[in-house]
């Protein structure tokens, strides 16, 4: 299974787990796990998701996710999982 | 499953602390390019280099984009042009022109710099060799991206001091040359003594003849990384500096070798090594004195100096070696001057001397690195430096490497701006007592002995 980490960091607003959701569903993007924090005020997420049968480009994702969420004022990053598994797992 | 703090500490590392690749350095063979027409030669090395590289900037690109990490430099090396030059050139000129072919290729797959406009001289030099290193000062001017470096000694063969007194020379001339860029022409030309084959990072890098036909290496980075990792540990004992430290190389390390697996798979060419080294720029935050600041040092060659880089280089080795299936290059600790706000900043406090930089170096990876110096400093003077660094390389069997500009026009207490990666620097003082009756003595330092070490 191909797995990407979407990461949400910014002031918490209204909505915003709503847009990156539609976005993923709309590009058959499956969400295996969802966990959120709120650190003084500021909204972080995370997303483990399925990229195995997406459709469109991966690379097409992480500049659409990182547009939409300057559009609502917020970081958004989709990164693949492979980054953080090397970094913390032996 | 990985948890929303880990993913947090790595985003953290990359966007706060400068957690970055460095570099991804392709190596090409140009043995199979060797021809007796230069002309033919200079199209081969065109072709091959052309064809090799094409994808490297656009794949580095997307595996950065892919991972959220950032990919500085994505860059070429390859076989010292002196070998591959030998049959075609009869005059230093003709290897200028190599170095024009190099540049223009650079250009066109977009690297930033091609290393190894090299000569390999550590006991002898061929006449070819002697031409190429007397064709440096007018291919560095001559061209933009072009990394040239040269070997003058190892721990097997000794040291030529031919070659040393003649780099004096050179490197004096190519900062004439360059003189309208404050000598930039220096900052890209490197003497080593023992030069690794596979090393990534530039100026010094160059495609040894032991390599395959082409190999990916990768160099990664990260002193901000360490150094935020031991603010949390402050004035805790040796046992959990050392811990930390390894720890957060391990971490490091591992990114490089993530991209250096998967550049080698998407570009083909099979992977060569990851260069564990802290390698600084000069953006605040990404300094190696800083980290040694953070150890306990108020600057960067204060008394301690020497034991704390020694602890921070053999750590970062440490925890990086499991990282990493294969590990070659420099690997360690880099301190150039004007490449490090910290270290730039201990000179101008009047902490960091040209003599506590030559201790230093004793101890960790390379050598005298981007060091700017008087203009009016005298060749047999430079060749005197070239000669001690080298012969801590020799000794202590490890790569040291001198990389130091004489601004020409400029003196102590004036600064030297070289921009972007480069950086400035302070001109520091040069001992400038004689020694050119040793240095024009000529022929060899023998090969240092290998037992009865104390």
């Amino acid at each position: 299974m191909k797995r990407a980490i979407i990461t949400v960091v910014g002031k918490d607003t209204v909505g915003i787990i709503a847009r990156v959701c539609t976005y993923l569903a709309e590009n058959k993007v499956n969400i295996l796990d969802i966990s959120q924090t709120i650190v003084q005020d500021y909204f972080n997420m995370m997303m483990i998701v399925d990229i195995g049968n997406m459709a469109g480009q991966y690379g097409d994702m992480v500049d659409d996710l990182e547009k939409l969420g300057q559009e609502i004022g917020v970081s958004v990053k989709c990164q693949k999982e492979e980054i953080f598994d090397q970094m913390h797992r032996i | 499953m990985i948890n929303i703090y880990e993913v947090a500490e790595t985003n953290e590392m990359i966007e706060k602390e400068n957690l970055d690749v460095r570099t991804i350095t392709m190596g090409i063979s140009l043995l199979d390019c060797i021809d007796a027409d230069l002309k033919r030669l200079n199209e081969k090395i065109y072709q091959k280099i052309y064809e090799s590289a094409r994808d490297l900037v656009r794949t580095g690109e997307q595996i950065s984009r892919e991972y959220g990490i950032p990919i500085v430099n994505k860059r070429i090396s390859v076989t010292p042009i002196a070998l591959v030059g030998a049959a075609a050139c009869r005059t230093p000129q003709d290897f200028v022109g190599i170095a024009n072919t190099l540049d223009k290729v650079a250009h066109e797959v977009g690297v930033n710099f091609i290393g190894g406009y090299s000569a390999l001289v550590s006991k002898g030099m061929t006449p070819a060799e002697e031409m190429l290193i007397r064709s440096i000062p007018q291919a560095l001017a001559d061209t933009e991206r072009v990394c040239s470096s040269v070997n003058v000694g190892s721990t097997r063969t000794g040291i030529n001091m031919d070659a040393v007194k003649l780099m004096g020379e050179v490197i004096r001339q190519t900062a004439e040359y360059t003189r309208q860029q404050d000598s930039l022409g220096c900052a890209k030309l490197v003497v080593f003594c023992n030069a690794p084959d596979d090393n990534p990072f530039m100026a010094g890098a160059f495609h040894g003849v032991t390599e395959a036909d082409r190999i990916i290496n990768v160099g990664v980075s990260g002193p901000g990384v360490v150094k935020t990792a031991l603010e949390k540990v402050r004035g805790e004992n040796f046992e959990v500096l050392c811990e930390t430290i390894k720890k957060t190389a391990f971490k490091v390390t591992r990114v490089g070798q993530l991209v250096a697996r998967e550049a080698s798979q998407r570009l083909g060419v099979p992977f060569g090594i990851v260069d564990l080294s802290l390698a600084p720029t000069p953006a605040i935050g990404d300094s190696v004195a800083d980290i040694l600041c953070e150890m306990g040092l108020e600057y960067a060659g204060a008394p301690g100096t020497t034991a704390a880089l020694a602890l921070l280089n053999d750590q970062v080795k440490k925890g990086g070696v499991m990282a990493s299936s294969y590990v070659g290059g420099l690997s360690g600790a880099f301190i150039p001057v004007s490449e490090d706000q910290g270290m730039i900043d201990a000179v101008a406090a009047g902490a960091l001397t040209l003599e506590k930089l030559e201790a230093m170096t004793c101890v960790c990876s390379v050598g005298l690195d981007m060091i700017a110096i008087p203009g009016d400093t005298r060749a047999a003077t430079i060749s005197g430096i070239i000669a001690d660094e080298m012969a801590i390389g020799m000794v202590n069997q490890k790569t040291t490497a001198v990389r130091i500009i004489p601004v020409i026009g400029k003196g102590v207490g004036e600064t030297v701006e070289f921009g972007g990666l480069l950086g400035y620097a302070p001109i520091m003082s040069v001992n400038d007592f004689s020694c050119d009756g040793f240095v024009n003595r000529g022929g060899r330092i023998p090969a240092p002995i290998h037992s009865f070490k104390n």
